[in-house]
């Protein structure tokens, strides 16, 4: 067995300094060390998405990454993204336009969508059911997961005219 | 699930990866974006004692676009493909094979090195990059060398690239004329049941040059020399085309699996070929 390391990750803004094994995964490393659990394990194999987290401006999934990988990273979860009393656009419009029943899948579904208009501020339906591609959702059918894309973008976008 | 134990190394200079490969083997793995190698560690499908994670290493990210020739660093990811204008002017086959790779998340993390120097015969890039004739350099102890892209699949995850060495770049030739990467798969994420690779030269309302590979229907991908012969001198009509996914079957070695008999791939294959063929022809 390998010995435990040193490891230091930026998560949500606040610096983490642990010991762990490098082969522990990052997942694993939210959730049960660091006890951030809005980051969820879905399939642990890559596919459904629950555990997207964001690293270095890329949406990862965290069950496919090292902690050894993520050293001197900075993560965010969707405990970074907005709280009960500061929900982010992207929050209050699946909350406005029930993109989730369950809610499974949301946090990693969120998660995915920030870094997606980020990149694309005006998605088609088109452009975000091939950007959500890596999220899975067994409940919604994924309409309302669009439409509140949708309604979460025109908001941002009408923010930041104000704001201009 | 937990992979087995390993030792991790995060080198800052290819003169670091070198020494750790040559100390431990075949006991040691490069990984880049690791996509394809966590999934197996995880499984426990794949034993890496010594991991050695590329990420500080430099140096292989960039695309250069030349007169004649584009190369692509190893850690290159497919996002990087997919955003990257120029390539998609210059080689617009490159960013409509990426997008059909995997999902977004994916491709964040997938490098162009990874997948081709994997061996995997599902991978995308292989196909591809025979199709485009790239060559691929790769560096061990005794420096460079460059191996073709056609020559360096020998069986499932078996390469000419040694234990020792690491693929650092991939360099294929400007392609010329129309193109096309067509993908069946059953769902997103999954690795196709067929796929074919075309680059297609339109002179004259003839076909002058061709040049087709498939994947996953071997246990390497498949450069088809006699499917693009059968199209050159054409005007790729029915007979040419009947005549290239002719070609084509009697050079792929398609297994029975989850995706479906032999019977079916075959089908598929060809079925998938004859779309590409005709979307390459209908840009070239």
């Amino acid at each position: 067995m390998s010995k435990k390391q040193h490891y230091t990750i930026t998560v949500n803004g606040k610096e983490e300094e642990f010991l762990a094994e490098p082969r522990e995964l990052l997942i694993y490393t939210l959730r049960e060390r660091l006890n951030i659990t809005g980051p969820h394990i879905g399939c642990e194999t890559s596919h459904c998405g629950a555990c997207t987290v964001t690293i270095g401006g890329k949406s990862v999934k965290s069950c496919t990454m090292f902690v050894a990988q993520a050293d001197g990273k900075e993560v965010t979860t969707i405990e970074g993204i907005g709280g009960p009393d500061d929900l982010h656009p992207l929050q209050a419009a699946f909350k406005e336009h029930h993109g989730l029943q369950c809610g499974y899948c949301t946090p990693g579904m969120i998660t995915r969508a920030t870094k997606l208009l980020e990149e694309n501020p005006s998605p088609t339906e088109e452009e975000i059911r091939f950007g959500m591609a890596g999220n899975i959702c067994r409940c919604t059918g994924y309409q309302n997961i669009v439409k509140s894309i949708q309604a979460a973008a025109a908001e941002m976008n009408a923010a930041k005219e104000a704001a201009e | 699930m937990i992979p087995a134990a390993f030792e991790y190394y995060r080198p800052k200079d290819m003169a670091g990866v070198l020494s750790i490969l040559e100390e431990h083997g075949d006991d040691a793995r490069v990984m880049a974006g690791g996509h394809s190698l966590i999934p197996m560690m995880k499984l426990r499908m794949a034993d890496v004692p010594h991991l050695i994670d590329l990420q500080d290493v430099g140096g292989m990210s960039d695309i250069e676009i030349g007169a004649d020739r584009i190369r692509i660093g190893a850690m290159v990811t497919q996002h990087d493909i997919i955003d990257h204008d120029g390539l998609a002017q210059a080689a617009p086959i490159l960013r409509e094979a990426a997008l059909q790779i995997a999902d977004p998340q994916v491709r964040y993390m997938g490098t162009v090195g990874g997948n081709v120097a994997n061996g995997d015969p599902g991978n995308d890039m292989p196909g591809l990059m025979q199709c485009l004739d790239a060559t691929f350099t790769v560096v061990g102890a005794d420096g460079e060398r460059d191996i073709a892209a056609r020559e360096f699949y020998e069986a499932a995850y078996m390469t000419a690239r040694e234990d020792e060495e690491v693929l650092t770049a991939v360099t294929i030739p400007l392609p010329k004329g129309g193109y096309a990467y067509e993908k069946q798969k059953r769902k997103i994420g999954d690795y196709a049941t067929a796929a074919a690779a075309v680059q297609i030269v339109k002179e004259g309302g003839a076909c002058s040059a061709a040049s087709i590979a498939m994947t996953n229907l071997s246990d390497t991908p498949v450069f088809s020399d006699a499917a693009g012969a059968a199209l050159i001198g054409t005007s790729v009509d029915e007979t040419a085309l009947d005549a290239a996914v002719a070609a084509m079957l009697g050079d792929i070695d398609p297994t029975e699996d989850n995706r479906g008999p032999v019977a079916f791939k075959k089908h598929v294959a060809g079925v998938i070929l004859r779309r590409a063929i005709e979307r390459a022809w209908s840009r070239a």
